[in-house]
């Protein structure tokens, strides 16, 4: 008799605690961030799909070695490559990533003898089109981003 | 006073309740056929297989390096211990020596990945159980750790931040303190989580008493982890067979006799305990130094069959590789612990009610595509 | 009767009715912002400002989905059970008396016929989990009725204390009695029954149950039962249900009111009127909110427990107090 008023006492005494908990909660700030309307930055590291550097001249940097096609765990990249007029190494034609099948583990990056490909900082990858991610085309890519940076 | 379930009575009409694929309380796409006698489970099949993405041979066809990303989405919640299980073994293999730096950043990714995946579990635990509010304080303090791992390893899940011989990268600017202020603000809140749902009524009367899974059981099935050692059994693969740096450190190893769903629950509440002072211990120790040994470019270990183990979240995680001395493997094994920790249910649930069943099955903490693999 | 009740009692359902729609619309609102405070989210902020339009979106949604009738369920019963849900709840609202003034009927027997329209719920609750030929909705309907059957029991218990105490079945009257400042209430007799705030809990614990609310909320378990009795709901027959929910939460509050906080009278003693019923009416809703987003959901035999072994001793102890004490007054 006397544990069982000790568990109603004690039980209740419990969910008192605990809703005092939730009321103090409410009266905090929120911590979550409006997405379309707020954004986070990403950090220095956030991996999403690869993107050319460029020299100051805005070409890309890529020799078409091919050691990232050897490195890549799934087959995603297709790089080619041709030896212009008057130049000691070759450079890049195309450069096709498919991102539907990359896991974003960074061995291309990190085999690239020439630092020529980064991973960007693009999160809001949204399509209602499954083709779009099947080839982003790293060479058009650049050639935008000189185009805005001309402008 | 005694509430414990009531039997059911006599031989009566069952009918078949398929819990699953989809079902709010199977954690993915797991289907249990469950023959049920009014609300009480009579018989329960598990079908599992829906997630089967071949891991085991993709280990096969491919170089050895080039398996790492796999690694972390067997199970996603915990993706830097089933890492370092893989990279440990061709460590072994080829006996490559890993810098001392990179063994301590590696532990300490490892234990808050650990806080992350218990997190998880301690969230989507009380949501089985109808509470919904836990979940998102929860998901509150794993964000501040995921954020700290995206700043390191530049992803939030699928880390894939160990190499054969070290580290992909050295630890980013901030992480050292980071990491302290959370240890710092996370011993409030495991404070507050004990006080807003351990200790609550409704609480222990769903899971004390509820899923008795004793140590015999657990043997049977190969159950490990969390289970085994809310079984009684102080198994951990930390201190049994030990690996990296944790022989250096000072830690315990939390156990409780009890073998019911609330000492499987209070075991992994103190894990996360230990995991704080583990992470404290390896930042006080941390060396300077290289993270990353010499490998050589082409990766070829020696012939012969290596093992190496890890304690993940969810118990042991095992990778068995046989190499032919070529730098495609001839077989990689994966004994993820999941498998044993969800095939015992099907024995415990017998006799069980409906709501008691989902009890016991939250508290396996079980990730689907770990079982699959 | 005069010419112009008829007319009167017609535009007070009415306004009733409408009340009811509103009130279970925007409850929806505070119940999904007030989650999100809970929760350190922010809840529905995008449609209108602060998400106040987002009832109206919803309604828009469920109105203009298909109404799916399950193959192989009875299909009269599956259809009957949403429309003999609202009625009741609504017919309630004619006898609560939200003043002195604002109020439909002041029936002598307002009481028993509050309980007797506010338990009609639970024949439709049951009627929609087996009608929809769905497992879990069978489970859930059986679950409702041993439910609902356990926790009338310690409610009329409760009620029976403050009948004696008042004297009377008529809501009004009972609310009169309670005049005056917040010490005249019926939570506050002690000197008639020194366990008053006891029975005011019992009774809020019964009401939560009564309407299925968590953390007794055995019909809807959702990580169970999916959806229980709803699961196989589409569109406004689940908008239906929903709306219904609400009202009773309403309901119940305004009983737990009328009962124990003195209606529609101001704590301090001066200026009564409607806004003091609606100020307390909420913030027992809020309460009824507070708890669901705290607690886990009780086990089924739990919930049984409680009543049969905690709250009716208990309540029948309390009874036979307030008996005694009386008879010694």
């Amino acid at each position: 008799m006397k544990n069982i008023f000790k568990e109603v006492v004690g039980g209740f005494y419990s969910l008192t605690v605990g809703m005092g908990i939730t009321l103090r909660e409410f009266f905090r700030k929120p911590v979550t961030v409006h997405y379309p309307r707020e954004s986070l930055k990403m950090p220095e590291r956030y991996r999403s799909h690869l993107i050319f550097t460029s020299d100051e001249n805005g070409a890309s940097t890529c020799i078409a070695c091919n050691l990232c096609v050897k490195a890549c765990p799934t087959d995603c990249i297709i790089v080619e490559g041709e030896k212009k007029e008057g130049e000691k190494r070759k450079s890049v034609t195309k450069y096709d990533l498919d991102f539907t099948r990359c896991s974003l583990c960074g061995a291309c990056v990190e085999v690239c003898p020439t630092d020529a490909i980064v991973f960007s900082k693009r999160y809001n990858l949204a399509a209602t089109d499954r083709q779009q991610f099947h080839i982003i085309d790293l060479c058009k890519d650049l050639e935008e981003r000189n185009k805005k940076k001309a402008r | 006073m005694e509430l414990h379930p009531v039997q059911s009575t006599g031989p009566q009409e069952t009918f078949v309740l398929n819990l699953g694929p989809q079902h709010p309380a199977t954690h993915g796409v797991l289907r249990v056929k469950l023959t049920m006698d009014g609300e009480f489970i009579k018989d329960a099949v598990i079908v599992a297989g829906y997630v089967h993405r071949e891991h085991e041979k993709m280990g096969e066809n491919r170089p050895w390096d080039q398996f790492l990303p796999n690694t972390g989405r067997i199970d996603y919640l915990s993706a830097m211990m089933y890492t370092h299980a893989y990279v440990g073994a061709i460590e072994r293999a080829c006996g490559i020596e890993v810098p001392p730096r990179a063994e301590y950043v590696r532990v300490i990714t490892s234990e808050l990945n650990r806080i992350s995946s218990h997190l998880v579990w301690w969230g989507a635990y009380l949501l089985d159980l109808g509470g919904m509010t836990p979940l998102l304080y929860a998901f509150d303090d794993r964000e501040k750790i995921l954020d700290l791992l995206e700043a390191l390893t530049g992803a939030r899940l699928t880390y894939c931040y160990y190499r054969v011989g070290g580290l992909a990268e050295d630890l980013n600017e901030g992480f050292v303190e980071g990491t302290r202020d959370f240890v710092k603000e996370f011993r409030p809140r495991l404070k507050m989580f004990r006080r807003l749902v351990s200790e609550n009524i409704i609480f222990r009367k769903r899971v004390e008493g509820i899923g008795i899974i004793d140590a015999e059981m657990c043997r049977k099935y190969g159950a490990t982890g969390p289970m085994i050692r809310g079984a009684g059994i102080p198994y951990d693969v930390r201190r049994a067979e030990p690996y990296s740096v944790y022989p250096e450190l000072d830690f315990e190893i939390p156990v409780d006799p009890a073998a019911d769903s609330m000492s499987r629950y209070k075991v992994r509440m103190e894990e996360m305990e230990q995991s704080l002072r583990i992470i404290e211990q390896c930042l006080d120790r941390l060396p300077d130094g290289p993270v990353m040994a010499k490998v050589p470019r082409v990766l070829k270990p020696p012939e012969g069959d290596f093992c190496y183990a890890t304690e993940a979240a969810r118990g042991r995680f095992e990778v068995r590789i046989v190499s032919t001395g070529k730098p495609i493997a001839h077989r990689v094994r994966l004994r993820t612990p999941c498998f044993g920790n969800l095939s015992l249910f099907e024995e415990a649930a017998r006799g069980m009610m409906l709501a008691d069943g989902i009890a016991m099955m939250g508290s396996l903490d079980l990730v689907i595509p770990d079982i699959d693999r | 009767m005069t010419a112009a009740e008829p007319i009167r009692l017609l535009l007070f359902l009415v306004g009733a009715a409408t009340f009811v729609g509103l009130n279970a619309a925007y409850l929806v609102w505070v119940e999904r912002k007030g989650a999100g405070r809970f929760q350190r989210r922010a809840g529905p902020t995008e449609v209108g400002y602060a998400g106040l339009l987002q009832p109206i979106a919803d309604a828009g949604k469920l109105m203009s989905k298909q109404l799916i009738v399950p193959p192989g369920a009875d299909r009269m019963l599956f259809r009957l059970a949403p429309v003999m849900m609202m009625p009741p709840a609504i017919m309630a609202f004619a006898i609560l008396p939200f003043s002195e003034y604002l109020v439909g009927i002041d029936l002598n027997v307002g009481l028993i016929a509050l309980f007797a329209f506010s338990s009609f719920n639970v024949i439709a609750v049951m009627l929609a989990g087996w009608s929809s030929r769905n497992k879990y909705g069978i489970i859930s309907a059986a679950r409702v009725v041993s439910q609902n059957v356990a926790y009338e029991i310690p409610m009329m218990l409760v009620i029976i204390t403050i009948l004696m105490l008042a004297g009377t079945l008529s809501l009004t009257g009972i609310v009169d009695q309670q005049a005056g400042a917040f010490w005249n209430w019926n939570l506050f007799a002690l000197a008639s029954n020194p366990l008053m705030p006891v029975t005011f809990i019992i009774f809020f614990v019964c009401m939560l149950s009564e309407t299925n609310r968590a953390p007794f909320d055995m019909a809807e378990a959702e990580s169970e039962l999916v959806a229980g009795a709803y699961t196989e709901y589409a569109g406004m027959g689940f908008g239906v249900f929903f709306m219904a929910e609400y009202a009773n939460i309403v309901i119940g509050c305004a009983i737990a009111v009328i009962l124990f906080l003195g209606g529609w009278h101001s704590p301090v003693g001066v200026f009564p009127g409607v806004f003091w019923f609606l100020l307390k009416l909420y913030f027992m809703v809020f309460v009824v909110i507070w708890v669901r987003w705290t607690f886990p959901r009780t086990q089924f035999y739990g919930l049984l427990n409680l009543s049969w072994k905690i709250l009716i001793p208990i309540s029948i102890f309390t009874l036979l107090l307030s008996a005694v004490m009386i008879k010694l007054v």
